[in-house]
Parts: structure tokens; C-alpha cells; sequence
């Protein structure tokens, strides 16, 4: 049976199902237990679990963050939550240096299965230092696997899936997403990291996004729709390891590509994915691949700067328009 | 070696005519004034011409006027995003600050910052900093250039109890007591950091011993009085600019207002909250002024109306202000005039 639910439910089931059934795992960071979570995702998780198991941390990213890589290579299985990934920043040295190299420095002797997780990209006019996206920063560093969702049933059953997995997993969410509602069904299921989805059929163009870009892909495809064109919309889903296989599958079928990524455009998740389009599936296109991601700035604060600096509908709508040279 | 003393000790600045009338009207004027913008900032954000983040410094005023009498114009500050009350008392107008607020070119940086991240190199205010203790360093860094350049400035570099629990702190007071660095820490204790008390952060509840493990001079003072406030910094200050290096003041004072605009406060009691406004420092002020006669009741109400048409002003201004065009994002990301942007 399936039921509507919010994203942040869909990610609070996923950690209480497999709190229930392993006690090793436990969740920590800023605000999660008394507060239910800055955005409460974690809501009504100190009552079931308590107070060793879904810990109040203080404002120490690196610190707690390390105490995660330690409890996790002596055997435990952390959910460490970053209010946002852009105070993870702070954290990125027991991240990249270590959670990310322990099986590698150990030989195999060590492994860190924790799970890293909070919101990812802008959310709004929060300015320069809250609206930074970390898929492709993180996506480049071997030892970790990075996912990236915002549909609650993707999300739960991919949050399952990093929960139980024996490697170090960042998982990025949305602020301003948490609130979305989607169809999950009842009771346990997982989704395979590494895999993309294909959300909506299509014959003349691939749209390929993750996280809330997303939404502006779906939006841009119904714009194209109009107009008769037909685009098939991918969700990304993982960013680490790159399912470029479903890409390529699209791209024999459509041979035409555009990237829709919130990253800043230089060396990034959309170069990646252009990059193995052109080596795996060279012979099918028909255009170069287009990417439509953030301006290469900061983000200010203002509103007309957040709306030039987006990824919009109608940048995604003019860029299809270019793949397939009609004006 | 260092010491610490406690509020109790401080409190002996209560005699009339200690201060010169002009002062005292000074801090009554300077907290009036961070209180009424801070005011038209929660009015202005329910009627949503200011978005975003946007945490409000009500409360906390005494410590602004007690600093803005203690320092020169010289001496840098730097702060976290709760900031509107600092930069505004380091002498960015309420113009700027509002119409920056309200996202606009005319803001003090253009509509780039919003409510986290003021700056006026002009007035020596370096932020305006939304990660949290990030600008504990980075107050020791403007402070090293002060000393490197051989002046008699410092720096205050100000952060919150939260912030107190980071690791930059450690790493950035060792190296202000080893290089002598002059620089001025404030520990802007407001019982809390959003919904955590400083009680569950640590075994150390007095911030001010943090210090001690780096032999930094290190007080709690309250910070709930200008005067008060302004005698630990002026003391400070004098043994900072003496060459002796950094010092520590753990200033105790009390936020009204949620952590933010969306946080309803529902961790703390309204008994607590109804105690630190029974000392609310624009009240005792005004009252401490009134019973001692320093000042008339007709000189208080001229400093109410002048605030209140500077408030009216200011929003106005804001409103009337242009939003900054599109272009504009491209601007002031480098210093290099012809930085090649990926323009894909
Ligand atoms: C590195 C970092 N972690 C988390 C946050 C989110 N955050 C913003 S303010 C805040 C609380 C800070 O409290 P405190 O230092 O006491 O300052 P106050 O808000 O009380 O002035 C938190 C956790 C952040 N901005 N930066
Ligand atoms: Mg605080």
C-alpha cells in the first residue's frame, strides 16, 4: 500500500527502521535530539532511541565528525547530520582524509561505514556561504560514494541503502525540499546506489539532473512538451559511483544531452557526465552536450541576483532549443 | 597569570556622575537605536521585504554602547551574523544597514550580503561572518596585521557561547598568546546557541575559563550594563594596546528573540526570558538616568524621537532604493576587473 509523505518522513523512516533493527547504528549532530532536528528530520527520534543513540552535539564539525570516523572503524555505523553541508566544510579533513582512506591506509585492515547527511545547495536568499552545492567537490574524491536526492521515495530507500553500506557514504538532501510530498510505499525496501532513474520517458532530448534541479528539469520538459518536443528527464541520484550506463542508454535513443546541475560549472558533476558521453556514446550524438548550472560566482544575497545566478526553466528550455537547432 | 573575576565584583560603577552626562546619554541613544532598527528589521521581515536568515541582536545592546565608548575608530571589529548592532554602532548608518536588509544597491554591500555579512572597511568592520567561529581567527589575523604594521590598534573579534565550543578558538587563542597578538575576544554569552544551552555543550559553563588554559587575562562581566561592559573593554583594551597581548571576556547577556526569525524558542522558559528583560539594558539605563538626574525627562524623549525619525527614514530610504540588476552578479567576485567567468 502505498502513502504521500514528506521528505523529511521519508528520511526520518529510513533511519528508524534500521535503528530498530541494528543497535550499533546511532545519529548525531547539531540539534538533532532535543530540538527534532534544525529541520526536523530527526523528529520524535530521542524518545524512540534516546539519548545515547541520537546525540545533541555541540558547533564542532570537525570534532564530532572525526568522533563518527573513530566510533565507525571500531564498529559502530554513525548517521552524522550537518545542519548543512556548507558547515561540513569544516569537517571535510576527517571526511576526505580519513572516513574516505580508511580501508585504502589500512589495506583492507579497517573500514568506515558511516553515513555523512544534510541539506545541499542554495535554499533561498541565504547569501554567499549557506548556498554552496557539494556534489562535485565531494564527488571527486575516491573511498566515498555520493548521493543526491530529493524524492522521498528515492530518498528513503537510498538512505537505507548508506546506512547499511560498509563504506563512507555523503548523502545530500534539500532545504527547501524537506517539505515535499511524494508516493512511498508501506513497509522496508531499498534502492541500489550507483543507479540512475529514468523519470520520464522521451524521444528527442536527455535532460539529466539531480537534487531540486530536478524540479527545473521536469518543468523545462512539460515547457518542451508544448512545443512538441519530447524530453526524457534522468535523475542522477548517485553522483558517486556514476551510472553513466542509463545515460548512455538514453542518449542512443534521444542524441541530444543537457545537464541540468546546480554545481558551479568548471570541473564539475555536468563536465563529468559530458566527458563520458562523448567517450561512451561519441557515435549517437548528434550535438555537443549542453549543461546549464550555477553562474560561476558566489551567490549574493539579493533576489534578482539568486534569480540570474539559478539554473532557470527557461535556461534549460533555451538550451534544449540549441541541441536541437531550433529557434 | 591570568584570573577571574566574577560579575558580582564588577557592579561598583552604579555611582551617579561616575561617567559624564554625554556618555550616558551616549549608550542610551546607541542601544535605543539597536533596538528600534532591530524592531523595524521583524517588521519588515513578517511583510517579507527582508528574507533569508536573519537573526536580531534585541537584548544584547549594552554590549555595542559599552564598546563603542571604549574603543577608537581605529580598532577593527569582526563578528558573527548576528551582527546588525555592532556593524551599526562601528558607524554604518541605519540607511545602509536597512536598505542591505531590504537587498538593495544602495545597501552597504550592494545587496550582496543580507542580514549575515555587513562589512565598511571604512569603519574597520570585517563582517559579518555565517560560519560559525570562523572569525575567531580571523579576528586574530586582523589583530597580527595591527601589530605587524606597529600600531596601537586591536582588534575585537566577537562570537557567540556556540562558537566558544569550536575548534578554531583553541587553535587561534594558543597562537594570539604565543605571538602576543592584540586582540580583544568577547564571548557574547547569550545562554545560547539556537535551541542548545551552553550547559549542554560542555562541563564548562563558565566561558570565561576557556581562557585559563592559555594563561589569557579572562573575565565574566555582565553585559547587561553599558557601564559595565564598557570598564571590562576600556581594561582590556589598556592591557592589549600595553603590548601584553590578548584578552578574554566571557560578557553575559540574554537574546529576547528566537535564535532566528523562524525559531519560536520553545527550549527556554518564559519565567528565564521574563528575568533578563526585568534587566533589560535600554530600560535600567533610561531609568538609572532619570532617577539620578542626569538627564531630564524632555532630554530622553528628544533622543526617542530623534531614533524613531532615523528609524522612519531609514526604512523609507530602503524602500525607495533600487534592487540591483542582474549584471551586478558579476561584479566584485574578483578584484581583477576582466576575470574570464566560465560563461557556458
Ligand atoms: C560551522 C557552522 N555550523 C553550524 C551553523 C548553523 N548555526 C548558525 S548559528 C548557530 C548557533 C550559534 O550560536 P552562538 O554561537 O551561541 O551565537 P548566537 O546565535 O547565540 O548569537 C548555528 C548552529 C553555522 N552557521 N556554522
Ligand atoms: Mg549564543
Amino acid at each position: 500500500m502505498s502513502r504521500i509523505i514528506t521528505l523529511r518522513d521519508a528520511l526520518r523512516e529510513a533511519m528508524t527502521e534500521e535503528m530498530r533493527k541494528d543497535a550499533n547504528i546511532f545519529l548525531m549532530g547539531e540539534e538533532v535530539a532535543q530540538y527534532d532536528g534544525a529541520y526536523k528530520v530527526s523528529k520524535g527520534m530521542l524518545d524512540e532511541f534516546g539519548p545515547n543513540r541520537v546525540i545533541d552535539t555541540p558547533i564542532a564539525e570537525l570534532g564530532f565528525a572525526g568522533i563518527g570516523v573513530g566510533a565507525a572503524m571500531n564498529g559502530l555505523r554513525p548517521i552524522v547530520e550537518f545542519m548543512t553541508w556548507n558547515f561540513a566544510v569544516l569537517a571535510f579533513d576527517q571526511i576526505v582524509n580519513n572516513a574516505a582512506k580508511t580501508v585504502s591506509q589500512s589495506g583492507g585492515e579497517f573500514r568506515c561505514p558511516i553515513v555523512f547527511r544534510g541539506p545541499s545547495g542554495s535554499a533561498g536568499q541565504l547569501a554567499q556561504q549557506h548556498s554552496q552545492t557539494f556534489e562535485s567537490w565531494l564527488g571527486n574524491c575516491p573511498g566515498l560514494k555520493v548521493i543526491s536526492c530529493v524524492d522521498p521515495y528515492d530518498s528513503k530507500g537510498l538512505l537505507k541503502s548508506a546506512i547499511i553500506d560498509d563504506d563512507p557514504v555523503c548523502f545530500m538532501e534539500s532545504e527547501v525540499c524537506y517539505g515535499d510530498k511524494g508516493d512511498v510505499p508501506e513497509g522496508e525496501y531499498y534502492i541500489p546506489i550507483g543507479k540512475a532513474a529514468v523519470k520520464r520517458e522521451g524521444s528527442d532530448i536527455t535532460l539529466v539532473s539531480y537534487n531540486k534541479m530536478m524540479k527545473v528539469a521536469q518543468h523545462a520538459a512539460d515547457e518542451l512538451a508544448k512545443e512538441g518536443i519530447s524530453a526524457e528527464v534522468i535523475d542522477l541520484r548517485t553522483i558517486r559511483p556514476l551510472d553513466y550506463q542509463t545515460l548512455v542508454n538514453s542518449v542512443k535513443k534521444t542524441n541530444r544531452m543537457v545537464v541540468i546541475d546546480e554545481s558551479w560549472p568548471m570541473y564539475g558533476v555536468s563536465a563529468e557526465i559530458a566527458y563520458e558521453m562523448q567517450k561512451y556514446a561519441f557515435d549517437y550524438l548528434d550535438a555537443p552536450i549542453l549543461r546549464v548550472n550555477s553562474m560561476d560566482t558566489s551567490l549574493p544575497y539579493s533576489a534578482p541576483y539568486v534569480d540570474a545566478y539559478l539554473p532557470s526553466v527557461h535556461r534549460v528550455v533555451a538550451a534544449a532549443k540549441q541541441v536541437l537547432y531550433v529557434h | 597569570m591570568a584570573e577571574i573575576s566574577t560579575l558580582e565584583a564588577k557592579s561598583k560603577s552604579a555611582k551617579q556622575g561616575k561617567y559624564s552626562k554625554e556618555t550616558y546619554l551616549g549608550w542610551y541613544e546607541t542601544m535605543l537605536r539597536i533596538r528600534r532598527f532591530e524592531e523595524r528589521t521583524l517588521l519588515a521581515y513578517s511583510q517579507q521585504k527582508i528574507r533569508g536568515f536573519c537573526h536580531v541582536y534585541i537584548g544584547q545592546e549594552a554590549i555595542a554602547a559599552g564598546m563603542a565608548s571604549a574603543l577608537t575608530p581605529q580598532d577593527g571589529v569582526v563578528t558573527g551574523y548576528r551582527q546588525h548592532g555592532i556593524a551599526i554602532t562601528r558607524g554604518i548608518s541605519s540607511r545602509s544597514a536597512m536598505a542591505e536588509l531590504f537587498g538593495k544597491v544602495t545597501g552597504c554591500v550592494k545587496g550582496k550580503g543580507g542580514s549575515m555579512h555587513f562589512f565598511s572597511a571604512e569603519h574597520k568592520f570585517f563582517g559579518g561572518n555565517g560560519i560559525v567561529g570562523a572569525q575567531i581567527p580571523i579576528g586574530t589575523g586582523i589583530a597580527f596585521a595591527e601589530k605587524y604594521k606597529g600600531t596601537t590598534n586591536l582588534c575585537v573579534t566577537m562570537f557567540g557561547d556556540g562558537a566558544a565550543r569550536q575548534g578554531a578558538l583553541f587553535e587561534a587563542f594558543n597562537m594570539a598568546m604565543t605571538w602576543k597578538i592584540p586582540v580583544l575576544y568577547i564571548v557574547e554569552n547569550n545562554k545560547y546557541a539556537m535551541g542548545t544551552s551552553v550547559e549542554r555543550t560542555s562541563n564548562v559553563h563558565q566561558l570565561s575559563k576557556i581562557g585559563l588554559a592559555f594563561d589569557m587575562p579572562s573575565e565574566s562581566v555582565d553585559g547587561m550594563s553599558p557601564e559595565t561592559v564598557h570598564e571590562a573593554i576600556e581594561r582590556a583594551a589598556k592591557h592589549i594596546r600595553a603590548g601584553n597581548g590578548p584578552y578574554f571576556l566571557e560578557i553575559n547577556t540574554y537574546r529576547y528573540k528566537g535564535h532566528s526569525v523562524s525559531d519560536p524558542g520553545k527550549y527556554r522558559s518564559k519565567e528565564e526570558l521574563e528575568n533578563y528583560q526585568d534587566q533589560d539594558p535600554v530600560k535600567m539605563t533610561e531609568k538609572k538616568i532619570l532617577t539620578n538626574k542626569i538627564a531630564t525627562e524632555a532630554e530622553i524623549e528628544a533622543i526617542k524621537a530623534k531614533i524613531e525619525a532615523e528609524m522612519d527614514d531609514a526604512v523609507q530610504f530602503a524602500e525607495e532604493s533600487p534592487l540591483p540588476t542582474a549584471d551586478l552578479l558579476f561584479e566584485a567576485n574578483y578584484v581583477q576587473e576582466d576575470y574570464p567567468f566560465m560563461m557556458d
